[in-house]
């Protein structure tokens, strides 16, 4: 072994050493004032005479030595950035779920040890995905005007030449004068467009294409259309009845039950359609059984102004005397009402975390509330009111005023004073929707519908496992079949979405209430007393009430005397303890027993 | 102005030939994955809904002995060989893949003597008793046999090299600690179980419980413990250390349990009972997690859990020996890396949502035979009836003359040493 050992010494390419590593045996020689230099030199020539095993060796040693204190490596360096690689802290806050949880005392190990491992195994979750988020492929889009420049007084068309022809294609506008005003809806995966004009021309587009998949004229007056779950079908609010159309134009089904639809939203994992009707009723279709779920009178008027809370599904019901209300399909009243403007509600949008929504009114006022804590949280002044409002991905609002689409950035964060672009539509706005996944906006109005560029709207990075634009037929059919299978039951819809994975802490008083309910009668209760009817006059009036005086006051005697000697148990209990504390933390000595 | 629009290549999002797989960029913002909890108890809910569906248990059933199975044995080292002796003196050995016999002998003990691969056996030994357990040795030629008494035989010699007796007049199983080699178990008709070392000239200590223990194992993985097969229709895991109190209590069959094996990860054990079911029960769990019965599987006398921890057989009444999946809803052979893992996805999410009530009812769920069914709610009100009146009389008698007595203390009567 000596041979190869020799060999690697003459030809080392790790790295030259400017000083020979320190031995044990120098250590206490260095230490010496007289004779140092010497010493050092003495030894470094020893050094390297001796061969590399033995070297080796102490290397070993010293490095088993100081593997407790800081890692050395191989060439004697010292390792700069020790430990795992750090994760900034907000990546990590991103990722986490929940607070860890109490842990209970005493003898419940197994518990305590249950707890302990499954938040260990979610920190490391945590710290494993906050790390994936460094290899996530896109960035998001920015808008940054030059010294003196407002982003707002930038152009659609500036924008469109600035950036590259497949973006620039993404800005354009569909002349459709003939057939009113429109509504937008764009799919969850951002890939198409649905158009419903309000004298009855509906068309579906694969907007980046520009591929028409159907266009039909449905006769009837339109009042809304959304698209369900995928591309496939799509839900039209005629005139008196709510239709269902398949993506080649054919006329699926049509559902009397829902008459008088004008606005409908659709809850993507739990396959419901809500719909808001001019006769105040709320209704909820399953469109994958094709029943009706639930139906509730709402009995506050014309239902115009409807929105959806993505992030616990519940439905948010806007109202002409300024109140806003939350429903879900298990409660036949609104969960909530809150009162939000002076005038009547014009539009309602809530972000994609469920933690804003952003309302405006008649009052031309436009108001953001944190909808976690139901507390106002902004209030901004709008000179013309705001009729259509919409939320991006990335928390970006636009708000329209007759033809013209303003959109504000950073709306809950920062006092916002100026918009952060605008652009003017040839017709009256009807309809506004955020793609997603992209950064355009698309606006249907009188005069057809416009498709425009605001950069930093969509996310940049989408899932390929929930919504994929890029997804083959098969794909989606698998995507579908998985769907159907995870489809959440309605009445799971409250509030807290994550209310299944608290622990159930039945009250007592629930319990005892299930109790009552099992065996019919309280067992708790007393007993009444009732007085026996004694003979020969010995039952009076005033005799009855005697003895039923008489038991009232026993029994309360009882309560009282059982109450004080509970609180005398515990007070000693208390004493007892505090003795106790006091004894550990008494200094004793040996007089201690002489004192009283 | 400095702007930049999202604008992907499709390039790096669509697969370049149709021989690839498709390409699935992943992002976990939980933004973007709304409803976590519903959707995985939707999935927890389908997970235990298939589970049941593909529970399919029985494999086989090996047919071949003229008279009811009364032993069986597992090769140490082979998987596929089984040796099983019936109540006639035939010995059969089998080869479970191909579900044949090997070897046919008969011999008038009716015990099994792991011999070579000739029909005839190497040795002999006569005994002045009838032999009614045989156990080997983990890894000395050394074996234990017990009758009259219990007897440590060495395999050259034709006489035994000790003897324990402990008043009993007769044992009825003996069993050899896979970890502490040296350590005997034994049940004996006087409801006791004893326990001996090898090296020692006297028993241990015996555990003598209300009614008869017919089979004894030990845990193949925690040295101390073993589990007794009961007559009272219950299994007790017993603490070595200390015999005064079992560690658990297991309870679910409703007649004699008539023999007991552990698996080899040492965290479940099969029971054979003479209510012609067999069931199993996790180590630490007070009732059984799985049951199996046939119409055509009378009294079950014996049951092993196969080493490789995927297979029970059973050996039964009626001439036949039946093998089992030992997780009933397991594919078997080899999968695919997505199919372990989505089994193994599948697996977490039934353990998470375990105690929903919606998905405790299906997962607890198992067809019993009528007899069965009944017998168990009969056994049940039973129960609830004798707890009821012994907790009238506790309240109806001076506070402490009626104490109150563990499940676990109620089932043994003393502990000798």
């Amino acid at each position: 072994m000596a041979a190869p050992g020799e060999a690697a010494v003459d030809d080392s390419h790790v790295g030259t050493q400017k000083r020979p590593p320190a031995r044990y045996w120098q250590e206490s020689e260095i230490e010496d004032k007289d004779g140092n230099k010497v010493q050092t030199e003495e030894t470094s020539s020893e050094q390297s005479v001796q061969p590399k095993n033995q070297q080796k060796r102490k290397k070993r040693k010293r490095e088993v030595e100081e593997s407790d204190g800081k890692k050395m490596v191989v060439s004697g360096q010292e390792d700069p950035f020790p430990g795992p690689a750090p994760i900034p802290v907000n990546r990590l806050q991103k990722f986490k779920r929940k607070e860890k949880v109490k842990k209970p005392r005493g003898r419940k190990v197994r518990l305590r040890d249950m707890i302990t491992r499954s938040e260990e195994a979610s920190k490391m979750a945590q710290k494993q995905a906050a790390r994936f988020d460094l290899l996530l492929p896109e960035d998001a889009g920015f808008l940054e005007g030059d010294e003196g420049e407002d982003t707002c007084t930038i152009s659609q068309q500036d924008i469109a030449d600035a950036v590259d022809i497949t973006s620039g294609t993404k800005y354009f506008n569909l002349k459709l004068s003939q057939f009113g005003p429109y509504h937008v809806d764009y799919s969850k995966t951002g890939r198409h467009l649905l158009l419903g004009g309000r004298r009855g021309h509906v068309a579906c587009i694969d907007w980046p294409s520009k591929e028409l998949m159907c266009e039909i004229n449905v006769m009837e007056s339109v009042n809304d259309v959304k698209w369900l779950h995928s591309e496939d079908m799509f839900a039209v609010a005629q005139k008196k009845w709510l239709y269902i159309y398949d993506s080649n134009g054919i006329e699926l089904h049509c559902i009397r039950k829902f008459n008088d639809v004008l606005r409908m939203t659709f809850l993507p994992y739990h396959f419901l359609l809500a719909t808001a009707s001019a006769t105040s009723f709320l209704q909820y279709l399953d469109v994958s059984v094709g029943k009706e779920v639930a139906a509730f009178s709402t009995k506050t008027g014309r239902l115009d102004v409807m929105c959806q809370n993505p992030h616990n599904a519940i439905v948010h019901l806007g109202h002409h005397n300024g109140t806003v209300t939350l429903w879900s399909p298990n409660q036949k009243e609104a969960l909530v009402k809150m009162l939000c403007h002076q005038g009547g509600v014009r539009s309602v949008a809530v972000d994609k975390t469920g933690t804003y929504m952003v309302t405006s009114g008649m009052d031309k006022k436009l108001k953001v509330y944190d909808i976690r804590a139901f507390k106002p949280f902004k209030s901004y002044f709008l000179p013309a009111g705001a009729s259509c409002l919409s939320l991006s991905q990335r928390g970006l609002l636009s708000a329209a005023t007759g033809d013209v689409v303003q959109v504000y950035r950073d709306v809950w964060s920062t006092p916002v004073n100026k918009p952060y672009m605008a652009h003017r539509t040839r017709g009256a706005v009807w309809g506004l929707h955020f793609c997603p996944f992209e950064d355009v906006l698309g606006i249907g109005h009188g005069d057809g519908f416009t498709s425009i560029l605001v950069p930093g709207a969509g996310e940049p990075n989408f899932d390929g496992l929930d919504a994929n634009p890029y997804r083959s037929t098969k794909q989606r059919q698998e995507w579908e079949v998985k769907a159907l299978l995870e489809k959440i039951q309605p009445e799971l819809i409250s509030l807290n979405p994550t209310d299944l994975g608290e622990v159930d802490q039945v009250s007592f008083k629930q319990r005892h209430q299930e109790r009552v309910e099992a065996l019919g009668f309280d067992p708790l209760e007393k007993e009444k007393f009732v007085p026996k009817y004694k003979k020969k006059g010995r039952s009076s009036a005033g005799g009855i009430e005697r003895r039923k005086k008489q038991v009232a006051h026993e029994d309360q005697r009882d309560e009282i005397r059982k109450t004080v000697e509970d609180k005398m148990k515990m007070e000693k209990e208390q004493k007892e303890r505090e003795k106790k504390k006091a004894a550990l933390f008494v200094n004793k000595s040996a007089l201690d027993r002489f004192k009283k | 102005m400095k702007v930049k629009v999202l604008s992907r290549n499709p390039d790096d999002y669509v697969r370049e030939t149709q021989y690839d797989i498709q390409r699935v960029p992943r992002n976990y913002d939980p933004s973007l994955h709304p409803f976590e909890v519903p959707r995985e108890y939707a999935r927890a809910l389908n997970a235990t809904k298939l589970e049941r569906v593909f529970a399919k248990p029985f494999l086989a059933s090996l047919d071949g002995h003229r008279d009811g199975v009364h032993c069986l044995a597992k090769h140490r080292t082979s998987l596929s060989t089984l040796l099983s002796g019936s109540c006639d003196g035939q010995v059969k050995v089998w080869n479970l893949t191909e579900r044949f016999v090997r070897g046919n002998s008969c011999s008038f003990l009716w015990n099994l003597l792991l011999h070579g691969k000739e029909e005839e056996p190497l040795n002999t030994i006569l005994g002045k008793t009838v032999f009614t357990g045989l156990d080997h040795h983990q890894k000395e030629g050394v074996f234990a046999t017990c009758g009259q008494q219990v007897d440590i035989w060495d395999e050259q010699r034709s006489s035994p090299i000790r003897s324990f007796t402990w008043g009993v007049d007769s044992f009825s199983s003996v069993r050899f600690n896979p970890v502490e080699t040296e350590l005997l178990a034994s049940c004996g008709s006087d409801r006791s179980v004893v326990l001996y070392d090898m090296r020692e000239s006297t028993p241990l200590r015996k555990v003598i419980m209300k009614m008869r223990t017919n089979t004894v194992c030990w845990n193949p993985m925690e040295a101390y413990y073993f589990t007794s097969a009961n007559e009272d229709y219950n299994l007790y895991t017993y603490d070595m250390r200390h015999l005064d109190k079992p560690v658990m209590v297991h309870m679910d069959h409703v007649s004699a349990v008539l023999d007991v094996d552990y698996s080899p990860t040492g965290r479940e054990f099969v029971s054979a009972s003479f209510d012609k079911t067999i069931r199993i029960f996790p180590k630490n769990a007070g009732h059984s997690r799985e049951v199996y019965h046939t119409k055509r599987m009378q009294h079950v006398i014996c049951v092993k859990w196969s080493s490789d921890n995927k297979y029970v057989l059973s050996g039964s009444d009626e001439m036949n020996i039946r093998l089992w999946k030992a997780n009933a809803a397991e594919k078997l052979g080899v999968l695919s890396p997505r199919e372990r893992q989505a089994t193994n996805y599948n697996q977490k999410l039934k353990e998470k949502f375990q105690y929903h009530p919606q998905i405790r009812r299906i997962a607890r769920h198992r067809h019993l035979p009528k007899n069965i069914y009944h017998q168990a709610k009969e056994l049940r009100v039973m129960k609830a009836a004798r707890h009821r009146k012994e907790s009238n009389v506790r309240k109806h008698s001076k506070p402490g003359t009626v104490p109150l007595v563990a499940e676990k203390e109620k089932h043994v009567v003393t502990v000798v040493k």
